[in-house]
């Protein structure tokens, strides 16, 4: 039986993971996918807890995250085209015109 | 019935005010005259209904037509009170107050404020007869005071000749000298009996003091004299001349004048107490009666010389009330206000004829051009000279005889030198104007002609009244007008007097009126060189006379001058020291104002801006953070999170 300290220690490895891509790495791509492994994390906590707790309610909010992962992937990627497009580039520095 | 008739009189002339002051200019000039004559007929109409009444059944009476002031002692009502004397009154100023209408019409036609004219004279007309009817001194002082009113402003009707206004303020000034007088005597009477009602008054006459008596009867002569041009305040009169002859006619001769008559002869109770006070009603009549009749012998404008003629024939009266021979004194005011009516409007006539001429050294030789008018000037002239047997020789006659035979023998040799000199200064006129040759310029000369009907036809029933009038009065002390008048204005105490002394007197009065009429044919047309050789040898009497004794210099430089200079005083404190305060007052608020203004530019708002600049400072510095970069947000976002799990951490360890 593994421990559910295993689990919560696994989430916030990747947790940690996904959050220092989405700060540190430029490449929007790389973001995205940054984001897409921290709901990941997320989903591993649930779903460990789910089991622990003996309770459904974990599992079916997991499954409700990873159809809002897939909808969120695929306006990301489209927002990435388009931003492309536009600028021949994925770096997200370059992409600073929401300020004052 | 009678009642009713009463209250009405007032009210048509009030009401005819009220229209033609309020909507006189939106209708012709035509309906404007009807309505002020015809408010005055009918008024005169009702005065001759109540007339009959009283001469019928004998009773006066005392009808009370509004409740106006009641609380303490205190009660004044808008009442009038209709007797014999009231009655008297009534007819001689509603009756020649008519005739003055309608002359009026054909005088005033074409003038500028024609309307403005009629009202005025209208409301005359309300204010006299409250003076006469009012039943307590109050309305008597309010009628007292319109008519003083109207005086002004129909002396002033030309307001925009200088003379005409300075007259007018004259005649208002020198009025309320008189009126401060007549004021205090109305408290005197107040404080004295706790009520106006003359009635009451003269119930308990009986307990004034002697004294308090003469301090009421001189305080009631001070206000007779301002309105009825006495000396010493009589100079207003002749100035008054200035405004319209119909005006000089009604107010300054028939009616306003005689009110100061009327209130001495109302009054008479409280005179007869007071011997001191009698004695100055006489001497300042009689005075009176003397001077102004000097000063007329030289005027040279018309209507001035008739002024001062009037001035003197109110001193008459005022003899007359000295003497107790009230009956005597309203007899004369009634015969003088028809003569005097006359003349002043044959005047009028006269001065309408020549185009607004009133200079008699420009006149001469109107006798055949204007016949009509001619003829009612010296019926006029025979009546004021006291020739028999028209109007003015029964009751100036009276006059003389009451004095002669009450031995006021001083009075009776001024009121005779007087009615020498009214005999011959009225025929001066006569001559100068009537006769010779005439002394036009060729302009005016070709324009001479007859007044209209409209004014000839009141002139001819003033003229049938100055005729007849003094058949009223006649025989002498029994006639008609006496018994008529005995229960309100007393009887004198009864002197046995000899027929043959009345007549003598007569003889007298008639012999001294020829006189001056025969001194003024000889003058003015045997010998007409005489009156300049004269004046030349008596050049300081002539020329003092011609410049009315200086009385009005002596005023102004007595009172006039330093009351203006007091004035200037005034307003020279006012602007500098009670103005001067104000300034002050208002420059420190200025000055407050602008200190406020200062601090709340600069320190209020100042404070704010400050403020409001730091948060803009801040926000500039603050605004750095929103740099559009995802990761800049997320590296926030992280780092709040991690505070905040701090911060629950130290919390939950609390």
């Amino acid at each position: 039986m593994i421990p559910l300290s295993a689990y919560v220690a696994v989430s916030a490895v990747l947790f940690i993971t996904g959050l220092l891509g989405v700060v540190i790495r430029r490449n929007f791509i790389i973001v995205l996918m940054s984001v897409e492994i921290m709901l990941n994390a997320a989903n591993i906590n649930l779903v460990a807890f789910s089991y622990y707790l003996e309770s459904m309610a974990g599992q079916l909010v997991a499954l409700f995250i990873i159809a809002i992962a897939a909808g969120e992937a695929a306006i990301g990627l489209a927002i990435i085209i388009v931003v492309f497009r536009g600028k021949i580039s994925t770096n997200v520095d370059e992409m600073n015109l929401l300020k004052w | 019935m009678t009642d009713q008739l009463i209250q009405l009189i007032p009210l048509f002339p009030l009401l005819a005010v009220i229209l033609n002051g309020l909507l006189g200019t939106r209708y012709s000039h035509d309906f404007a005259h009807r309505l002020a004559w015809g408010s005055v007929g009918l008024s005169f109409l009702c005065t001759v209904g109540v007339f009959v009444d009283i001469l019928r059944t004998g009773v006066s009476h005392e009808v009370i037509a509004y409740r106006w002031i009641f609380g303490g002692d205190l009660t004044v009502n808008l009442a009038y009170l209709v007797d014999p004397l009231t009655c008297i009154m009534l007819l001689v100023v509603t009756g020649v107050g008519l005739l003055i209408h309608i002359y009026s019409v054909g005088y005033m036609h074409g003038e500028a404020g024609f309307t403005r004219f009629f009202t005025y004279m209208n409301l005359f007309m309300v204010s006299m007869l409250l003076l006469v009817m009012g039943n307590n001194y109050v309305v008597l002082f309010i009628g007292w005071e319109g008519v003083g009113l109207c005086s002004y402003l129909l002396i002033g009707y030309y307001y925009t000749k200088v003379s005409a206004a300075k007259a007018a303020s004259k005649a208002f000034v020198v009025n309320r000298i008189g009126d401060a007088g007549f004021l205090l005597a109305i408290f005197l009477v107040f404080i004295n009996f706790k009520t106006l009602d003359y009635t009451k008054v003269f119930a308990q006459v009986g307990q004034l003091s002697p004294e308090m008596a003469t301090a009421i009867a001189l305080c009631l002569l001070v206000g007779a004299i301002g309105k009825s041009a006495q000396l010493p305040l009589y100079t207003w009169l002749p100035d008054a001349m200035e405004g319209p002859t119909p005006v000089s006619a009604l107010i300054h001769a028939a009616t306003m004048v005689t009110a100061g008559v009327y209130m001495i002869v109302r009054n008479h109770a409280i005179f007869d107490m007071s011997s001191t006070a009698m004695f100055w009603v006489g001497t300042i009549g009689g005075i009176t009666a003397l001077f102004a009749a000097t000063i007329g012998l030289v005027q040279t404008d018309i209507k001035r010389v008739l002024a001062y003629s009037t001035v003197s024939q109110l001193g008459y009266m005022f003899l007359g009330c000295g003497i107790g021979a009230y009956t005597a004194a309203i007899f004369h005011l009634m015969t003088h206000a028809f003569f005097k009516a006359l003349l002043f409007l044959a005047a009028g006539s006269v001065i309408h004829a020549l185009s607004g001429e009133q200079d008699i050294r420009k006149m001469g030789g109107l006798k055949s051009k204007i016949p009509w008018t001619y003829r009612l000037f010296l019926i006029g002239t025979i009546a004021i000279a006291g020739i028999p047997p028209l109007a003015g020789f029964w009751s100036k006659d009276e006059i003389l005889a009451h004095a002669f035979t009450h031995e006021h023998y001083v009075l009776y040799g001024m009121a005779a030198i007087g009615a020498l000199l009214t005999s011959f200064y009225m025929f001066r006129l006569v001559y100068l104007t009537f006769y010779g040759t005439s002394r036009m310029d060729h302009h005016t000369e070709e324009h001479v002609h007859e007044s209209p009907m409209v004014m000839v036809g009141p002139l001819l029933a003033l003229g049938v009244l100055s005729i007849l009038g003094g058949f009223l009065g006649f025989p002498p002390d029994q006639g008609w007008l006496h018994q008529f008048l005995a229960p309100v204005a007393g009887a004198v105490g009864e002197h046995e007097v000899s027929p043959g002394l009345v007549l003598t007197l007569m003889m007298v009065a008639t012999g001294i009126a020829l006189v001056g009429w025969g001194l003024a044919h000889y003058f003015y047309s045997v010998n007409r060189s005489v009156p300049d050789r004269l004046a030349e040898q008596f050049q300081a009497v002539y020329t003092t006379v011609l410049n009315k004794y200086y009385v009005d210099e002596l005023y102004d430089l007595l009172w006039v001058e330093p009351i203006k200079k007091l004035g200037l005083l005034l307003d020279w404190f006012d602007r500098t020291v009670i103005d001067g305060l104000v300034r002050a007052v208002a420059h420190v608020t200025d000055l407050a104002a602008a200190g406020s203004t200062w601090a709340e530019k600069y320190v209020i708002y100042g404070g704010l801006n400050v403020i409001g600049y730091g948060n803009h400072l801040a926000a500039r510095q603050w605004r750095q953070l929103q740099s559009g970069m995802v990761h800049h947000y997320a590296a926030i976002i992280v780092a709040g999170l991690f505070l905040l799990a701090v911060i629950i951490q130290l919390i939950m360890q609390l």
